[in-house]
């Protein structure tokens, strides 16, 4: 039972970085109807943003504003910067080719995601990179028998706080719906006044600033980071999104959460060595039998 | 009478297709003005022409003596028209409150000026109240009608275009539909009604135009219209033929 609970919380620590990331991939494709494949690698260059900024900014913030502060100066650094990274790839790698259909703009993502995971290696080294230990203070809690470090808890509530606000503006404000009715209809949300152009800045910034947060808390709980990070941590994600339904905000958040978990209990009770086995035999289960994921809405029922 | 809205010499092409060759109308301050034609005759066409949704060939579109040819599609209901489309086309996911709510999108932020706008669609429409956080793609097609015209006139536009409010609606609802499109008249609305129910559209339109194939060929008095031989032959007695069987 104790190894049990020690799982769920990691499994849901490292569940709220596959849910942070997943709702870049399902805002994207919601509105677009484009798999981002360069949105790994946009987290992954979050996660080394926050690396430089932690160990080289680290004398200055940590005199100026202390540990805390240093943390939350590079998640948020990260977060603009990566913000303002998915508004560039979106103006030169996508916004061009929109016209010529989906599969050219998949085409380009992928070629962005080459570029971007090239760009990291030449720029920090094709070795690991550590992240700096004293980040967070290692303390160890133990509840009832259970263990769990301070940095998870930060993870945890910062994540729950970032997922509660998300859910908010999707799902609870006006401009959410203009987000969700412009996945749904673009034509029609035109007529409703909803210019597709804001709608398109937001999510290609929102998106890409919740992943650049997620690579600085990764790069912070696993301490190593390398830049081929934005292949594996994309590619859960995006199993987590399939999980949750494509372009579905609340299924990106549970998908990931859950896949998290999955993930870690199948390390515990399976075997560690199969663990990434065990989340893409997931996703083909949910391909299989279920292909709108878990909260998705049945597709195509509309002619 | 002041001209509200003036389409002149208007050429709509999808590729190389031809679907408007040249069709001038207009709707003045406070009408009801009705299209009518056969199916694929032009009449969407025309009216997401109107709204920014088609680009224009050649032709001008003005609302007010302002040209409408170079604004954005979104810009369109800033200008005061609003567009309720062809098949219902709600936002299915969302709530009927939510789909309301987007209606209202270009004032968003001035909250009482929208709550206003619901109180006015839901004494229209009181069903709509009852329904309000019903996600609008459960709703029946008569109540997504109405959510549509609901929606439409949440921006307070000067016109309201209206593309075949009756398809597909049982006769009942399609005379309550045609009773509630008067009474948004009434509040000095003016409507530009796209229609293939061409006697329940001379019913209530002050004007009519006859679209076939992309040109108008028959335009004038509702009650003229109603009278007019050809407009019999192919629109009416059509109609009731259709109904008969
Ligand atoms: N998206 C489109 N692409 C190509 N042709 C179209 C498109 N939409 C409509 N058309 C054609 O334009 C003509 C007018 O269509 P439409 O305006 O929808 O007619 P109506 O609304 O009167 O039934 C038809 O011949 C139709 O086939
Ligand atoms: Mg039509």
């Amino acid at each position: 039972m104790r190894i049990f609970l020690e799982q769920m919380i990691n499994g849901l620590t490292i569940g709220s970085f596959y849910a942070l990331i997943a709702l870049g991939y399902s805002m994207v494709y919601g509105v677009m109807k484009l798999i981002n494949f360069a949105h790994g690698d946009l987290f992954a260059l979050g996660s080394y943003l926050g690396f430089s900024l932690l160990v080289w900014g680290s004398a200055y913030v940590t005199s100026h504003v202390g540990l805390a502060g240093g943390m939350i100066a590079a998640m948020l650094i990260a977060a603009i910067g990566i913000g303002m990274a998915g508004i560039i790839v979106e103006r030169i790698a996508y916004r061009p080719i929109y016209p010529a259909g989906r599969l050219p703009a998949v085409v380009s993502a992928l070629g962005v995601s080459i570029f971007l995971q090239n760009a990291i290696m030449v720029a920090w080294g094709p070795r690991y990179q550590a992240y700096p230990v004293n980040v967070v203070p290692t303390v160890r809690f133990e509840i009832g028998g259970i263990h769990i470090t301070l940095l998870q808890i930060i993870i945890l509530i910062l994540s729950f706080i970032l997922l509660a606000l998300l859910y908010y503006i999707i799902q609870k404000t006006t401009f959410g719906a203009a987000i969700r009715a412009s996945a749904l209809d673009r034509d029609t949300a035109a007529l409703m006044g909803i210019n597709i152009n804001t709608v398109i800045f937001f999510i290609f910034a929102l998106g890409p600033a919740l992943g650049g947060t997620a690579g600085v808390m990764v790069g912070m709980y696993y301490r190593q980071i390398s830049f081929t990070m934005g292949w594996n941590y994309g590619l859960k994600a995006f199993t987590a999104t399939i999980l949750g339904g494509i372009g579905n905000i609340p299924g990106a958040m549970v998908g990931g959460l859950l896949l998290g978990i999955f993930e870690m209990l199948g390390s515990a009770y399976i075997s560690t060595a199969y663990k990434d086995v065990f989340v893409f035999l997931i996703l083909i289960l949910v391909l299989i039998f279920r292909p709108r994921g878990l909260l998705g809405e049945k597709v195509a029922e509309k002619v | 009478m002041t001209v509200l809205l003036k389409v002149e010499d208007l050429h709509i092409f999808y590729d190389s297709i031809e679907a408007l060759k040249g069709i001038s109308l207009e709707v003045n301050e406070g009408e009801i003005v009705t299209v009518l034609g056969a199916n694929g005759a032009g009449k969407s066409t025309l009216l997401r022409a109107i709204s920014g949704l088609l680009p224009i060939h050649s032709g001008t579109i003005q609302l007010r003596g302002e040209g409408l040819n170079n604004v954005q599609a979104y810009e369109i209901v800033i200008k005061g028209i609003s567009h309720a489309p062809e098949g219902r086309k709600v936002f299915s996911t969302l709530t009927v409150e939510e789909n309301l709510n987007l209606g209202a999108y270009i004032r968003r932020k001035d909250i009482k000026a929208v709550s206003e706008a619901k109180e006015r669609v839901f004494s229209l429409f009181p069903i709509l109240k009852s329904r309000r956080s019903q996600l609008s793609g459960t709703l029946s097609g008569g109540e997504q009608q109405m959510l549509t015209m609901g929606r439409g006139l949440m921006s307070t536009p000067r016109i309201l275009l209206l593309d075949e409010p009756s398809l597909g609606l049982a006769p009942l609802l399609v005379k309550q539909i045609f009773q509630i499109i008067r009474e948004i008249n009434d509040q000095g609305i003016s409507i530009l009604l796209v229609e293939q129910n061409a006697r329940k559209a001379l019913s209530i339109a002050d004007r009519g135009y006859v679209l076939e194939t992309g040109n108008i060929t028959i335009s004038g008095l509702a009650s003229d219209l109603k009278s007019n031989q050809k407009v019999q032959e192919a629109y009416l007695g059509g109609a009731a033929l259709k109904k008969r069987k």
